[in-house]
């Protein structure tokens, strides 16, 4: 099915999220649609899904023109759209979830409904099982129940939002693979990325959003490097790779074992000195957030010790290891890094030094302007922070930290920014490193962000942790190799 | 249009469907609409009795529903509310039983009566507070729960060991000697003490909701206490805070009603001032500063509706009527809004 935008305009407020954007988008072949944060990419999307309704402009599929009124409109005219987060409901069983948004009858077709399933994963090498339940699974395999779900429903526009942000590298080759025969197949598959090495490896054609406009269309083979000046309209490198010199030891892991109902992790002995940056590599779910959570007392561990500035902090709360300087950032920003409705001076206030007992608004006006300025959030202070975009929202959580940290824990750093973004999110980090002598411990799926900024890495497999690996020398491949089990003592190889 | 601007004419709109309605009541019921609000105003703000009728009623709606801007702060329907008025009802009898005959001072045991009228508010707020933080019992089932208890609670005391001499009965326990009633303005039933109580009470909750980093951080664990919690926020000890806080104004309500208005246990000594502020703080859509107007409001539309059985042969739950149709066209009136506001693509910012 061919897809032509002409003359989209979409406004919010002030901002105008798609300029007069014009696409042709044939059948039958992967269309990336490449662009940095808040460039307008899921804005178009949204609209061509139904989701949003444009101020101007014309949708036509297949030459005639249509009128999308919403995401069930959008579908029976064959448009899909799979959303950054999943939309799904995990309470449900799979094949529950697979009839949701069946448009027919008062009974579910339930038997045509498990056929139709099993037939879908079977053509696209699925792996879903009908009666488990939607929470249980992983992100990956939700994604999978979607576009089954969609395809079922008669989508031949499938488009995918961001679909690789917090997936395994695994489950990632699996998913463009399903992607490449859905495109055999015929359908039309849109990519929405911000990152240019996956337009690579998969987009036959792509175009570049910059500020809301299309700023360029080009085909395979690509040079990146053209790529990455349209997106930013400037040249951007992630620079040379940089260490600080390492003071005392800050933190001090002492056979540590933490542990839940799925996973445990044993035997953890490390140490960390002032300045050094101590990346977590390993398939998501593998034990890493459980020790970055140990380390914060965000979790209580079941054996071993933690020590900060030679002070045994074992079992005490969260709160008593950020009086010692230690500092969490989470990844999911608006369900654990910040509150909604409150604006962010409000959080300027919050994360402070409490000063008495009445605020002083002035103060903290001025404050918040200056975080504003030194961080570069686009927002104002009076903002309610959910009305950041999520590369604001990031950028916000950092201007919280406090000077002089002594720790930080990190979940994921980058996820969801662009380069530029990214680039600039660990240039303020190692600022710290240096000026500040603050140890940094991360976790991340971003293998090349873990081989780039760490001076360390301990690779996490199956709740097995690895020796402490430098991370100069190590090559993406070889890392690769490890998260997939090689090398550990009862390594057994997963296969992809 | 600005922001301020639509927010105003939205609030118009929604008295005017609220009158609308209530005015249709009115015909349906047979009486004249005008000459219903007529009556009302007259019977509120007629006189100068009648006013100070309103400010009697006025004073322990105020303090509960300023006590009540305290928990849904921290993100709790603080439902167990009208229960804390009775306990603070119940608490002030019991201090004002044990020292009547005593040789203290009247307005010693009156101080001491308030007080104690707060603690079991508070006391009792507290309890759901625990039921919820430490046996996970929601404090809208648990409140509601500790309502039901407090009532017959209420009753029991009524019924026995507080009975008056001879036989119990729905008048309520035996009146206390005049020198132990709040003092009056003279010539009504209005305490300037009570008053006064009211109205640093609701200042109080504006400036801690408004000014404080107590207040602040109270927002922050209501909206999200997992981040609130990784900003450093002792969650628990503000959720048991709010509930603490908002269980001693309900307490002093109690006491009010006891000291200034009934001089005894009543059975109904809450006289609903909990539902009716639960409802005033939605339609205020939680923000302090508008508490004393709206509900002086309130308290007018009750007093103003005593009259109408009389002059109009109408049930005075007519002001019932009026008030639920002011709060339901309120929060529709807000839907409304933020539906206009999303479509004309304003953005939402707050001052």
């Amino acid at each position: 099915m061919k897809i032509e935008l002409r003359h989209i305009h979409k406004h919010f407020g002030p901002v105008h999220a798609n300029d007069d954007i014009t696409l042709t988008i044939p059948s039958g072949s992967i269309f990336g649609l490449l662009g940095e944060n808040g460039a307008g990419k899921s804005t178009l999307m949204k609209i061509l899904s139904g989701y949003f309704h444009p101020d101007a402009g014309e949708i036509r599929v297949n030459g005639s023109p249509v009128v999308l009124h919403s995401p069930a409109d959008a579908i029976r005219f064959g448009i899909g759209m799979l959303h950054q987060d999943p939309m799904d409901f995990p309470p449900m069983r799979v094949i529950d979830n697979f009839m949701v948004g069946y448009p027919e009858g008062l009974t579910l077709p339930r038997a045509a409904a498990r056929a139709a399933l099993e037939s879908i994963s079977a053509r696209f090498g699925f792996t879903l099982d009908p009666d488990a339940f939607v929470g249980s699974l992983t992100v990956g395999e939700r994604q999978q129940l979607e576009i089954a779900r969609l395809l079922w429903l008669g989508a031949q526009v499938l488009i995918f939002d961001e679909p690789t942000t917090g997936i395994s590298a695994q489950q990632k080759e699996k998913l463009f693979a399903a992607l490449r025969r859905l495109a055999e197949a015929g359908k039309t598959v849109i990519f929405v990325t911000h990152k240019l090495e996956e337009v690579q490896i998969l987009c036959d054609q792509v175009a570049v959003l910059r500020a809301g406009k299309v700023v360029g269309q080009t085909r395979a083979p690509y040079d990146l490097d053209a790529l990455v000046r349209m997106m930013f309209g400037k040249a951007v490198s992630k620079g040379q790779r940089t260490s600080a010199p390492l003071g005392d030891v800050v933190l001090q892991i002492k056979r540590l074992a933490v542990e839940d109902i799925r996973l445990r992790i044993a035997g953890v002995n490390l140490e960390v000195r002032e300045g050094e940056v101590i990346g977590l590599a390993g398939m998501e779910g593998s034990g890493q957030r459980h020790l970055l959570r140990a380390c914060a007392g965000l979790v209580r561990p079941v054996e071993g010790e933690i020590w900060v500035d030679g002070e045994n902090l074992t079992g005490k709360g969260y709160h008593e290891f950020m009086r010692r300087g230690v500092a969490y950032v989470p990844a999911a920003r608006l369900e654990e890094g910040l509150v909604p409705t409150l604006t962010l001076m409000e959080h300027v206030i919050l994360a402070d030094e409490q000063r008495g007992l009445v605020i002083d608004r002035q103060t903290a006006l001025e404050k918040t302007r200056d975080r504003i300025a030194t961080f570069n959030i686009r927002g104002r202070p009076n903002l309610p922070v959910e009305s950041l975009s999520g590369g604001n929202q990031q950028r916000a959580l950092l201007a919280l930290l406090r000077p002089g940290l002594r720790l930080i824990l990190m979940e994921h750093p980058t996820r969801g920014l662009d380069m530029e973004s990214a680039i600039w999110v660990w240039e303020t980090l190692k600022r710290r490193c240096r000026e500040e002598r603050t140890a940094i411990f991360f976790m991340s799926s971003d293998l090349e962000e873990i081989l780039h900024y760490s001076d360390r890495i301990l690779v996490f497999f199956s709740g097995q942790v690895s020796e402490p690996i430098p991370a100069e020398g190590t090559t993406t491949e070889q890392l690769g190799q490890l998260i997939g089990g090689r090398g550990f003592p009862s390594g057994k190889e997963v296969q992809p | 249009m600005t922001d301020r601007r639509t927010g105003f004419l939205f609030m118009l709109l929604a008295v005017l469907v609220a009158l609308i309605f209530t005015s249709l009541v009115l015909v349906i019921a047979g009486a004249s609409p005008v000459a219903a609000y007529w009556y009302i105003l007259k019977g509120s703000l007629g006189s100068w009795t009648n006013f100070a009728n309103v400010m009697v009623a006025w004073v322990p709606l105020l303090l509960a529903t300023s006590g009540l801007l305290i928990t849904f702060a921290a993100g709790l329907w603080n439902i167990g509310i009208e229960g804390q008025i009775v306990l603070g009802g119940i608490f002030t009898t019991w201090v004002l039983r044990l020292l009547q005959h005593s040789a203290m001072s009247p307005a010693l045991i009156l101080i001491l009566a308030i007080a104690a009228g707060a603690i079991g508010g508070a006391l009792w707020s507290v309890l759901a507070g625990v039921l919820k933080v430490y046996g996970g019992v929601n404090e809208i089932f648990g409140g509601l729960g500790l309502d039901f208890v407090a009532v017959a609670l209420t009753l029991w005391l009524i019924f026995g060991p507080w009975k008056r001499p001879g036989i119990g009965s729905m008048s309520g326990t035996e009146p206390f000697p005049e020198k132990l009633w709040l003092p009056t303005v003279a010539g009504s039933r209005l305490s300037l003490w009570a008053l006064l109580l009211g109205l640093i009470g609701a200042a109080v909750v504006y400036f801690l909701l408004s000014g404080t980093y107590f207040g602040l951080k109270l927002k922050a664990v209501g909206k999200n206490p997992r981040a609130a919690h990784l900003l450093g926020i002792p969650t628990t000890a503000y959720l048991m805070s709010a509930f603490l806080l908002s269980g001693l104004f309900a307490g002093l309500a109690g006491a009010v009603q006891v000291t200034a208005v009934y001089h005894r246990l009543i059975p109904a000594i809450s006289s609903g001032y909990g539902w009716l502020g639960l409802m005033v703080s939605m339609l205020i859509n939680f923000q302090p500063a508008w508490v004393a107007p709206v509900t002086l409001f309130f308290a007018i539309l009750n007093i103003g509706s005593i009259q109408l059985p009389i002059v109009l042969k109408l049930d005075s739950s007519l002001s019932g009527v009026l008030q639920g149709a002011l709060v339901l066209s309120f929060l529709l009136m807000a839907g409304a809004r933020q539906r206009w506001q999303e479509k004309h693509g304003q953005e939402v910012s707050r001052e």
